[in-house]
């Protein structure tokens, strides 16, 4: 028998019979820029004005219930022009042992809404996802870096950031 | 009149007995590398097994050294056990100057020797680029034999020291000579 | 003229009771904590980062460096997101060493919690009884994998080598005397006075706090969540395993510390069924773009040397996807998420580190508790550096 990777039961090009894409489609129809499905998982990528509201729904509708953030992170596709970062919300509903992930595009410099007054588990995580690409989350509480020294210059899990650093040992 | 009673014991008294030729500094070093107090410094992985050297199938007390204490203050080695990284690098130099003399150090781990696996932005490659080290304890993580074998290493060093003599007992890393132009 | 003011003081890198490098700055009213905010990074070694700069193969022996004292977790957890990227099916009998191994290190990393967190609350005796079964384990994992701690042992596909022909003989009598032994734990500590005075009520967690603040594994079943991942998204053998899934309600440091004693109990369960169950069969798939061929075929075949030599040089190149794949390590919800680009490093990998969730937490938990209650509860969470800072 094999690892069980479909959970969930929705295969490769079947990625719109998840839920979730089904609500957010209902909802917030033109907010939503794609949605593919990679290794029997589904995930919609949504503009960066609503994202807030799109979470707050996903998190209070009662067939959903994604009362759980696993993950929140960022990557950086520096070849994609307009849509340099990319972050990725990972969600986990308890009740109904579901997983959804969710994608915003944001250029460079662009700021996005924090998520942490929906779940407060985005707290540490936004701050490192400042800490190693950048990013700016409008409303956080406490915005400073995490992981690196206070007065760390630069980036690091940027693409352009060398990883043995710029100051040498 | 009765005799006094003389004593059975013919041999030397109490002045002539027990009487050792040594130097001592054999004396000093014999004391000091039996008892080192090391002061619990686990950073990473390697502290686990540093902890399992201190337990009882590795027995770290049967040489003398299982008073690990947690104030620089009172210990005398430190056995720097995992990754040492940029932000911590600070801490570590201020926890080795508040060691008194006489103070040694251990390097355990590849991670503590020269920065290991983590050839990173934020890691310091290995800790001899702020402390001077004594013994540098390859592995990843070297079992507790190795740690054993690495402290036994530093016994020997700490037996051929010479104390009482007129000159500095270490050179600060960093140190360039009287005239500080020679430095880079 | 009495002036109250909050008293700010460090409980600083460098401390016994802080289980790593953990900066926590206090504040406090009197002995009566107000804020405690902690500072972490003093362990950050760039493991994402360097895991774009290499193979997907060698970037497992970095994830064993996480969370160090159940590595086999990691492992696990890596390479299962790596075999969901390549579209490989493991054999049974892989499945089932790679839980048994699994299931090891759980026990392995509770009886180091429950020794370091008796310990800092006072009974040292008990520190010395579990670092004892725990070199019985760490024996074990070097019989099978070579080494006592990082084992690396798992590869795309199942294992690296068969396990011992007295493998099963020697988990058996391993099992049998730790039932005994963890009954010696409990009489010392479950219905000890001092135990149950510094740590019930302390440390209190809703579930509902547990739920928004992201809080997993046993801390987060203490205070009512009933998940696990092993039950509700099973991997590998666990499917065919009958076992309990131990909740409580009351969320404070005793009923954290009765969780963990339960799951190890459930542990040892577990491996006796599986050696009980241990099906025969290969103990690697050899899919022949992704797996090393077998070593002997090396000595005869220069096919097998060609294709050995290519992926050990350029290495395997996973087809273009992403994939997040979590399981339930001893620390909580551990996953990996893995973005590929079709070459042979990873794009982006990102480590979800329970513990570092974790310790958002430790707030709310500590909020108008003693000073000396801190070091209950940081014990009592089970955090690890090396997987908070990565």
């Amino acid at each position: 028998m094999t690892a069980n990777w479909d959970r969930q039961g929705f295969g490769e090009g079947e990625p719109e019979k998840h839920p979730a894409v089904a609500a957010i489609r209902n909802d917030f129809p033109s907010s939503i820029l794609e949605v593919e499905s990679s290794c029997g998982q589904v995930w919609a990528a949504v503009t960066p004005a609503n994202v807030v509201e799109i979470l707050t729904f996903l998190k209070n509708n009662q067939e959903l219930q994604f009362d759980f953030l696993s993950d929140l992170t960022a990557i950086h596709w520096p070849e994609r022009p307009g849509a340099e970062f990319e972050i990725v919300y990972q969600l986990y509903s308890t009740s109904k042992h579901l997983r959804f992930r969710l994608k915003v595009p944001l250029k460079e410099g662009q700021e996005v809404e924090t998520a942490s007054d929906v779940w407060q588990t985005a707290d540490w995580l936004e701050r490192e996802v400042y800490d190693m690409f950048g990013i700016r989350f409008e409303g956080h509480p406490d915005q400073r870096r995490i992981l690196n020294p206070d007065g760390f210059e630069g980036h690091p899990l940027r693409k352009e950031f060398p990883l043995q650093g710029r100051v040498r040992w | 009149m009765s005799k006094k009673p003389t004593s059975v014991y013919k041999g030397p008294g109490p002045k002539e007995a027990n009487v050792v030729l040594t130097s001592a500094s054999t004396v000093m070093n014999w004391a000091q590398r039996s008892s080192l107090w090391p002061l619990t410094f686990g950073l990473a992985c390697c502290a686990i097994e540093m902890i399992s050297a201190a337990a009882a199938r590795y027995d770290m007390a049967r040489f003398g050294w299982e008073v690990f204490r947690a104030s620089p203050r009172q210990a005398d080695l430190m056995i720097v056990a995992g990754t040492v990284t940029n932000k911590m690098a600070p801490v570590v130099k201020k926890l080795y100057d508040q060691m008194a003399e006489p103070k040694w150090v251990i390097a355990m781990g590849s991670c503590a020797t020269c920065g290991g696996i983590f050839q990173t932005y934020s890691v310091v490659p290995g800790v001899s680029h702020i402390l001077p080290v004594d013994v540098y304890i390859p592995g990843c993580p070297p079992r507790p034999e190795a740690l054993i074998h690495g402290i036994m290493t530093l016994q020997m060093k700490i037996d051929g020291q010479v104390n009482f003599a007129a000159q500095p007992r270490r050179i600060e890393p960093g140190y360039r000579g009287p005239n500080k132009e020679e430095a880079v | 003229m009495a002036r109250q003011e909050i008293m700010t003081i460090n409980m600083g890198p460098h401390h016994p009771s802080t289980h790593g490098v953990l900066r926590i700055i206090l504040e406090l009213d009197g002995e009566v904590v107000v804020n405690a905010i902690p500072d972490i990074g003093y362990l950050h070694r760039g493991v994402e980062k360097l895991s774009e700069n290499k193979k997907y193969l060698q970037v497992l022996p970095l994830t064993d460096r996480l969370d160090y004292l159940a590595s086999g977790s990691n492992n696990l957890a890596y390479i299962l997101a790596v075999e969901k990227l390549l579209g490989i099916e493991v054999p049974r009998r892989a499945q089932y060493i790679r839980t048994a191994i699994a299931e090891l290190t759980r026990i392995n990393s509770h009886l180091l919690w429950l020794g370091t967190h008796a310990a800092d609350i006072g009974a040292v005796t008990v520190l010395m009884y579990t670092l004892r079964e725990r070199e019985d384990i760490l024996d074990l994992i070097e019989e099978t994998s070579g080494t006592r701690m990082m084992p690396t042992y798992f590869r795309p596909g199942g294992v690296v080598r068969d396990i011992l022909p007295d493998f099963d003989s020697k988990i058996r009598a391993f099992v049998d005397k730790f039932d005994v032994k963890i009954k010696e734990y409990e009489r010392l500590l479950t219905k000890n006075r001092i135990w149950m005075g510094r740590t019930k009520g302390v440390g209190v967690i809703s579930r509902s706090d547990a739920v928004s603040l992201g809080l997993s594994g046993p801390s987060a079943r203490a205070s009512g969540l009933d998940w696990d991942i092993r039950r509700d998204e099973p991997y590998e053998a666990y499917d065919e395993l009958e076992f309990k899934v131990p909740v409580l309600t009351e969320g404070d440091v005793y009923a954290r510390y009765m969780i963990r004693m339960e799951e190890m109990k459930e542990s040892s369960r577990m491996l006796r069924q599986l050696v009980d169950g241990m099906p025969e069969g290969s103990f690697i798939e050899r899919s022949p773009k992704y797996v090393y061929p077998d070593k002997k075929r090396l000595e005869e075949s220069i096919e097998a040397m060609i294709h050995h030599f290519k992926l050990v040089v350029d290495g395997f190149s996973p087809p273009k996807g992403e994939v997040y794949s979590t399981i339930e390590s001893p620390k909580g919800e551990i996953g990996f998420y893995i973005v590929s680009d079709g070459s042979p490093k990873p794009y982006r990998l990102r480590i979800r580190p329970p513990s570092f969730i974790n310790l958002q937490s430790l707030l709310t938990m500590a909020k108008g508790n003693m000073l000396a209650d801190v070091v209950a509860i940081i014990g009592s969470l089970d955090i690890v550096l090396g997987e908070i800072d990565r």
